[in-house]
């Protein structure tokens, strides 16, 4: 018996938000009493899976089926459920990602298992199985009583503190896995992948520094992005910012973008609409630099400043450098 | 070609959020429905093939009475007729068996819906209503053309987008800027109400999950302004304080 974990790669190691996943599985499994299982699919680097074992799994099942190395949740889903499978898995855990939910939904269906995406807290097993989960876009949560045998839980980042001191240098024990692939589920031909390689990416990032309409135009984010640059942090955008092209879809954070859960959030010239907010809402904490007093973002935010970007940016770069 | 767009009826982005029933239940007083802003690009990007290849535009709702305003309003958009499921859904799942259940009945080449709800945000069903069809899901969804048997599909990915030939038949989760937010407009409006919109009762099934209780983010604590001119100590304070740097 076990709790099953799946695991995202990049580059053969495994990405930091899954290292939390990890970290959040093997806290579900002691409170189960089994252990925790780790899924990874396509090629890795096994030094690297192995470190699965400092933050508590005992075991990384290992496709490396080449297939398997894209992104494909149909595939991901079979191997997932099949993996479940052989270790007679009670309990699945996946990162809230668009992939994450997308194999989730699939392996659900295919094992008639409760899902709930958005998950915000570690089960509370005392009556029965409960888990809090994040609903109207941050506004609100719900707590909810999973009663299926099977139980899919999709996490969001940031929800579980990964105690420094708890990693140890016990190492996981890598088992090969040769799940059974349909062809089926390779019918559609991925033609092109465009992906800004050197970004640090929103989901992932610790620190995201932001700009909004008050950055005036595309021409003027050279000071955002020095800052972004000096702090090793991810740049975003709000919505009307990538609805002009100023900045690449995939930067717009909000309700209908990205939603991110870093611990330092830096809006600049963002006014901080609800529907930006909503994508905000799961960051540990905001600083805002905004010219208008009145922003609403301020009510949000744990530190303001009211001043003009321009000249507030360039301070915050040098103030950064200064401290390294 | 026969389209099916699934769409929720959801609070209003701006509406403020509470509950009411000993927190069991959410307080609709006060509060605006509007089709689930995802789903209107699902639907606006659905009327578009239509006009371009012929065929129908199927709405599909799982809810109450309450929605069909919002059912109206997708059938002034262009949609040609609608089924609303009439039942309010426990989860995610069993939103998708009902979908998966008129999906069966009928044979659509596309299923378009949004990415996720705004009031759950699961952005599980997609997923689930294509497994239980057994045809291929893809989310999120931003480019979506078709010529004859090739769909070709762009997602947003992890820092990116990735491009994709398909098939039909497909089950896709929508978001921006696969089209532009239709408005009805004033001959819409007149025809939606002459267009039929059949109620069905639902399938039955065993209840995997329960909401037992909903609840409120703490309040957030005071703002702490920094004054421009010592703008540099805020890295300070972000580093000494907060502790996130
Ligand atoms: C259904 C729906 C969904 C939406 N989804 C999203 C979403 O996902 N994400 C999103 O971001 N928005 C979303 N929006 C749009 C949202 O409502 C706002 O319009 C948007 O967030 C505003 O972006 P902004 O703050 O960059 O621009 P503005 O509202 O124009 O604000 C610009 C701000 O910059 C400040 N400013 C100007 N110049 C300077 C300067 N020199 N120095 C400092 N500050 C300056 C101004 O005081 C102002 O506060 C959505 C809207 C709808 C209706």
């Amino acid at each position: 018996m076990s709790v099953l974990v799946f695991v995202e790669i990049d580059n053969g190691s495994i990405k930091k938000t899954s290292f939390e996943a990890i970290a959040y599985g093997a806290e579900v499994a002691k409170l189960t009493g089994e252990t925790a299982t780790v899924l990874v699919l396509g090629k890795a680097d096994l030094t690297e899976l192995a470190k699965a074992g400092h933050y508590g799994a005992t075991k990384v099942l290992h496709a490396s089926d080449e297939k398997l190395t894209q992104e494909n949740g149909m595939a991901y889903a079979d191997s997932l459920v099949q993996a479940a499978q052989q270790e007679g898995s009670k309990v699945i855990i996946i990162s809230k990602s668009g992939l994450g939910d997308a194999m989730a939904a699939r392996a659900a269906a295919k094992l008639k298992a409760g899902i709930v995406s958005g998950v915000t807290s570690l089960p509370d097993l005392s009556e029965s199985f409960k888990v809090t989960r994040s609903i109207f876009s941050g506004k609100a949560f719900a707590t909810t009583e999973i009663k299926s045998d099977l139980k899919i839980l999709v996490i969001r980042k940031n929800i579980i503190e990964v105690d420094e001191s708890s990693i140890t240098s016990t190492e996981a024990q890598i088992e090969p896995f040769t799940p059974v692939l349909r062809d089926s589920d390779f019918k559609s031909a991925i033609d092109k992948i465009e992906k800004a390689s050197s970004e640090i990416s929103l989901t992932e990032a610790d620190i995201i520094v932001s700009g909004g309409r008050g950055m005036k135009g595309p021409e003027n984010w050279q000071p955002l992005l020095d800052l972004a640059s000096a702090l090793g942090a991810a740049t975003g955008c709000s919505k009307p910012v990538s609805d002009l092209d100023w900045r690449p879809h995939h930067e717009h954070i909000g309700q209908t973008g990205i939603k991110v859960a870093p611990n330092l959030y830096i809006a600049c010239g963002i006014s901080g609409a609800i529907q930006h907010l909503a994508g905000v809402n799961g960051s540990k904490c905001i600083v805002v630099i905004n010219k208008d007093p009145e922003a609403p973002f301020f009510k949000a935010a744990d530190y303001g400043i009211v001043g003009d970007v321009f000249e507030i940016l360039p301070k915050l770069t040098q103030a950064v450098k200064n401290l390294r | 070609m026969k389209i099916l767009v699934c769409i929720t009826n959801v609070p209003d982005t701006t509406a403020k959020i509470t509950f009411t029933d000993n927190d069991s239940k959410l307080n609709k007083n006060g509060i605006q429905h509007i089709i689930g802003p995802y789903d209107d690009y699902a639907l606006a990007r659905g009327v578009e093939l239509k006009e371009q290849f012929g065929g129908t535009v199927t709405v599909l709702h799982v809810g109450e009475a309450d929605a069909d305003p919002q059912i109206r309003k997708a059938l002034a958009i262009g949609a040609d007729d609608a089924i609303r499921v009439n039942y309010n859904p426990l989860d995610s799942y069993d939103t998708a068996i009902q979908i998966a259940r008129i999906a069966e009945q009928n044979t659509y080449d596309l299923i378009l819906m949004g990415r996720e709800s705004i009031d759950y945000n699961s952005g599980v069903v997609h997923g689930l209503v294509g497994e239980m069809l057994g045809i291929p899901s893809y989310s999120p969804v931003m480019k979506l053309d078709i010529d004859g048997d090739t769909v070709k599909i762009a997602r947003e990915i992890d820092g990116g987008k990735e491009h994709l030939t398909a098939s039909l038949p497909l089950v896709l989760g929508c978001q921006e800027p696969i089209s532009e937010w239709k408005i009805p407009n004033m001959r819409g409006i007149m025809t939606a109400k002459s267009k039929p919109l059949v109620v069905v009762e639902p399938v039955t099934i065993d209840e995997m999950t329960i909401p037992e209780k909903y609840s409120l983010p703490a309040p957030k604590g005071a703002c702490k302004m920094i004054p421009a001119s010592e703008a540099e100590t805020l890295i300070k304070l972000l580093q000494t304080e907060a502790k996130v740097l």
